[in-house]
């Protein structure tokens, strides 16, 4: 709160927030209008193709491309050589980060995975383009590929790069490099008999006595368990269209954050971020793989340039699936210990992350985080190592590593439950995050903590909400050929980030508009988390306006929207503006009207003290123009981001501006919570499974949108539900090459796959350490989504069916056949 | 040209593993490499390939228009790329996910899968010819509006318009009837009950309409 100003601007009486309303993209959308990038035309538009490497691994000797070049209506070509170099990235703090050598550029002369791009060509259509790509000779050098990252670890195993095979941080160094592992033969005695190999891994954390743990147990479990690899799917490929307009590109894609995209295009491109615009109104789904959207779009920005023409750069269904990005798929291993009362004694966790070739992502450690908090194991290791392979790119995917770690420890939870006869809400109820929950690993040798958690109260309500107990005690479970069983699971993720900058501006027509760098997935954060700036100012939603999509239109320095930052990060900052704008009327009216500015309120769109005079909103915004100086923007406050600051020099004099960083403070790392339940009926006949009913009971802070927030919930849920149901990646290891192109390879559930009436709730519990108090929910219901069916799988079928995730109709028969898991217990991508 | 300048381009050997030669090979082995299929001639082609356009008649929202189509041109594409109608949306373009559906003869369509000359003489409807002209919203678009359905929505005017033809032949389904009637779109976003909400909003929207 802002200093001198003690009114009490949230609280029960909420006008906007926790209300429904229609965002104001809804009408755009709904009648055809909205535009994606692909959407786009420009007079004189070219179409350009990628040439996409047949193979996992290669060295592109030499490329023939004179009959291509030949070719009437064939414009361009751009090959590796055409990049520009990779740029160094300067952080907000002044720190040079060196370009890393194993980055990814968009085109490459040593394709690392099959449908890496090689070569790109702009003609006056795509089917010239295509019919291009197809005259052109490459000759290829075939490089050692891997697919499986345990291959790779054996002795004498193939590297998927030329140096090295995993991701670590040596001794002393800032960042991480590509080096070598390899495990023993002894190592891999462990394979022989089904459970995952633990050699060394390059990073290890541990807290607490973990032996000691497990010497007081009451049952030690230890299971192996495999995790899919997912691609995102974004409905909406990743097209582009650029063209370059006095010396400056314009560039249309999608992305999860339109501020933020800005800079990296200018990385990418190697150029100054004036000389981008970046305009992305709508965009078809993100997950995680459009964080700042991608580095092929600068393909059609450089063809642009080269053909002096604009570019469309159409990316197919199968181009999406190799260059759209994935989830790491973990093979993981688990001990843990638990008391008679089903408390977790002890952990020691083990994993290894899929990372395909290029940026190493933080799955494998993050994984380690959310199984310390959700489960509050007494001690805890945890061991992980990040392994290359020569398969698509991967990225962040909605929860990355909280839904691996969830999956990999819940059905160990659930088989506890069985063998130390405990109900399965009270295994987790004890076990449950409460309050400032601690977590690992130890920084700076104190453990981390969460600023606030009421999970217990979300399972104990979802309990109650899904008839657990009366669904548990329900006899017969098999009736004929179906089995019925039910599932519980914990989960939860980051949920929001702090230090982001607010910015609106109050018009003289006496309205308000808030400039807002949030991309737009349609979760309705763009808009959503400025009803929290327009209650804190007292103003009715019809007076405001949000303007997004186009960084030409001056937007503050913004969050990116993945890891469920948006609504924390946002709705402060939001709220600090409004706070900034608030002062500044006061300051306004007591100029205007005399007295002292903390006589004045802010309310029904005016500035006023009481039983006086006051000014409208209007009034004040023209006043402001006059004032100028730091009321309409001729001065920044100096704690505010570059990009804020350029943003406000742009609109200064447009009226009363509203400016400020979020530096509310706050004690420990925002998280949310989810208590997932579902009950399934699996056909022991067919192996065919359906899911009955599906319950999330969230605790997310304070509703901002309900409809929004419940999209979120069992959107993502669902997202989780595909890791279970059947959502994987198949290779030929053979060749090296993917199997699972396209969408009915790796069908992303259908509307028939969930219940017809899935259900959703939310706590409402304010976080105490935001303004606002809401908290983020995109990443948080995954995990719980897919272990709470794994979980009524395992109570229907019982625990030795199936030890990796999807669970098929065919897993199901030849392993109920059998009486023990009959899919391989190690191989990735079966 | 003048930007062939950075390519090392080098003649041909009886060595080189051409990628047509490779694609042969991975073919026989039982997977494939590239996407034809989806790819599209424009009208400004310079006699490549040997496919003609041809001038012909459609009627797309109750209005005819005229088109250069090429006999293996899809109708996505003529309405994308010939008449401007960008609303219907291509996310598979194999029949996969419904993202480009449209109604002909008030069935619903893929329409990544429906050669344009097949619908002369025909009705197309497409998600821009779904509002009222005075620009009130068609009952299910308002259901979308009433109940936040959807989230990017890339997949939406492809629901709305199978809503919209399953409603013809089911006036009053219910919530299961409606899941069966829609289910060959795919929404990524994964937000199907908030949708199946939204719709089933626009379905009583149309019945209070006709009373």
């Amino acid at each position: 709160m802002s200093e001198g100003n003690n009114e009490r601007v949230y609280g029960p009486q909420y006008k906007l927030i926790g209300k429904n309303y229609a965002t104001a993209d809804l009408l755009a959308k709904v009648t055809g209008r909205s535009k994606y990038a692909e959407d786009f035309r420009a007079e004189g538009m070219l179409f350009c193709k990628l040439l996409l490497s047949p193979l996992p691994h290669a060295r592109v000797k030499r490329i023939d491309a004179r009959e291509a070049l030949a070719m009437p209506g064939v414009r361009a070509i751009l090959t590796a050589d055409g990049l520009p170099a990779p740029a160094d990235t300067l952080t907000d703090n002044g720190t040079v980060i060196k370009a890393s050598k194993w980055g990814e550029r968009g085109l490459t002369m040593e394709p690392v995975y099959q449908g890496e791009p090689i070569l790109a060509v702009a003609a006056v259509d795509e089917l010239t383009a295509a019919e291009a790509i197809e005259k052109i000779h490459i000759d290829f050098e075939p490089l050692p590929f891997v697919v499986d990252p345990l291959d790779t670890l054996r002795p004498g195993g193939p590297n998927p790069r030329t140096d090295g095979n995993i991701w670590a941080r040596p001794a002393g160094a800032t960042a991480p490099s590509v080096t070598e592992l390899k495990w023993t033969d002894a190592d891999f005695e462990e394979a022989n008999r089904g459970r995952l190999p633990m050699g060394k891994t390059p990073d290890e954390w541990s807290y607490g006595d973990v032996e000691a743990g497990f010497r007081n147990a009451a049952l030690v479990l230890d299971e192996t368990f495999v995790t899919p690899d997912t691609s995102h799917q974004t409905l909406e490929p990743r097209s582009a269209m650029a063209y370059w307009q006095n010396g400056k590109v314009y560039l249309h894609s999608g992305a999860q954050s339109t501020a933020q995209t800005r800079p990296a295009i200018a990385r990418w491109l190697n150029i100054d971020p004036e000389k981008v615009v970046f305009i992305s109104e709508y965009t078809g789904g993100g997950f995680g793989s459009k964080i700042t959207g991608g580095v092929t779009m600068i393909i059609p920005a450089l063809l642009a340039k080269k053909a002096n023409a604009p570019v469309m750069m159409r990316i197919s269904r199968e181009e999406e699936t190799f260059i759209g990005r994935a989830r790491p798929g973990f093979q993981g291993r688990m001990k843990v210990g638990f008391s008679k009362e089903g408390r977790i004694l002890a952990v020691d966790m083990f994993v290894i992350s899929d990372n395909g070739p290029y940026d190493g992502q933080g799955d494998a450690p993050t994984s380690g985080r959310m199984v310390s908090l959700l489960y509050q194991p007494q001690a805890m290791r945890w061991r992980g190592v990040t392994v290359l392979t020569n398969t698509p790119p991967r990225s962040a995917q909605s929860a990355p590593g909280g839904m691996q770690g969830i999956s990999i420890i819940e059905p160990i939870v659930a088989k506890a439950a069985r063998k130390l006869g405990l109900d399965q809400v009270a295994i987790r109820y004890i076990n449950c995050p409460e309050g400032k929950a601690p977590y690992g690993p130890l920084v700076n040798g104190q453990m981390q903590h969460a600023t606030s958690a009421f999970l217990k109260e979300a399972l104990q309500r979802g309990a109650e909400k899904f008839n657990w107990t009366a669904r548990v005690a329900r006899s017969p479970k098999r009736i004929g050929s179906k089995v019925r069983g039910v599932g519980v699971s914990l989960s939860c993720y980051v949920g929001g980030t702090i230090g982001f900058d607010g910015l609106l501006v109050i018009t003289p027509d006496g309205r308000v508009r808030f400039q807002s760098g949030i991309g737009n997935l349609g979760t309705e954060s763009v808009i959503d988390v400025h009803r929290a700036g327009a209650e804190a100012l007292g103003v009715s939603w019809e007076k405001c306006e949000v303007i997004w999509g186009d960084t030409s239109k001056n937007f503050p320095f913004t969050c990116v929207s993945g890891g469920s930052q948006t609504t924390h990060a946002m709705t402060r900052a939001a709220h600090a503006a409004a706070m900034d704008a608030r002062q500044k009327l006061q300051e306004i009216a007591a100029k205007s009207l005399g007295g002292r500015s903390e006589d004045y309120t802010v309310a029904n769109e005016r500035v006023f003290r009481k039983g006086s005079a006051g000014m409208t909103l209007a009034q004040a915004a023209q006043r402001a123009i006059e004032l100028g100086g730091k009321y309409d923007g001729h001065e920044a406050p100096n704690d505010v981001h570059k990009l804020t600051r350029a943003s406000v020099a742009a609109l200064a004099g447009q009226g009363l501006l509203g400016v400020a960083k979020d530096k509310y403070p706050r004690d420990g790392m925002t998280h949310s919570y989810v208590a997932s339940f579902a009950e399934i009926e699996v056909d022991v006949e067919t192996g065919k499974y359906y899911i009955v009913d599906f319950l999330a009971y969230a605790d997310v802070g304070t509703v901002i949108h309900p409809r929004a927030l419940g999209g979120q919930v069992l959107g993502r849920s669902t997202l989780g539900i595909g890791h279970a149901i059947g959502q994987k990646w198949v290779f030929d290891p053979h060749y090296g090459v993917m199997v699972s192109k396209r969408f009915h390879h790796s069908k992303p559930p259908t509307i028939l796959d969930v219940p017809v009436n899935m259900q959703w709730e939310a706590l409402d519990i304010p976080d105490p350490e935001t303004p606002v108090g809401a908290r983020g929910i995109g990443e948080p219901p995954v995990g719980g989504g897919c272990a709470s069916v794994l979980n009524a799988l395992s109570d229907a079928l019982g625990d030795e069916i199936f030890r990796r995730a999807p669970v098929n109709a065919d897993t199901i028969l030849t392993s109920l056949e059998a009486g023990r898991p009959m899919q391989h217990p190690l191989m990735a991508h079966i | 040209m003048s930007d062939n300048s950075n390519l090392r381009i080098l003649g041909d050997t009886p060595k080189a593993v051409s990628r047509r030669r490779f694609i042969q090979g991975v073919i026989g082995g039982g997977a494939t490499v590239c996407s034809a299929g989806y790819l599209f001639r424009g009208s400004t082609v310079h006699g490549v390939g040997g496919t003609g356009e041809r001038l012909i008649s459609l009627n797309v929202n109750g209005q005819v228009r005229r088109a250069d189509v090429m006999k293996q041109e899809t109708l996505a594409w003529t309405l994308r790329y010939k008449l401007g109608l960008t609303g219907t949306k291509l996310g598979c373009d194999r029949a996969e996910c419904g993202a480009c559906t449209v109604l002909i003869d008030d069935v619903p369509h893929y329409s990544c899968s429906v050669l344009t000359h097949t619908v002369r003489g025909r009705k197309v409807l497409t998600i821009e010819g779904l509002a009222n002209e005075d620009g009130s919203l068609h009952p299910v678009q308002q259901g979308v509006i009433d109940e936040q359905g959807f989230q990017c929505a890339f997949c939406m005017s492809g629901l709305i318009m199978a809503t919209v033809g399953f409603l013809k032949t089911n006036p009053n389904p219910t919530r299961s009837e409606m899941a069966h009637g829609i289910s060959g779109n795919l929404c990524r976003c994964q937000d199907y009950d908030k949708i199946l909400t939204a719709m089933m909003r626009g379905a009583e929207n149309m019945r209070s309409n006709h009373v």
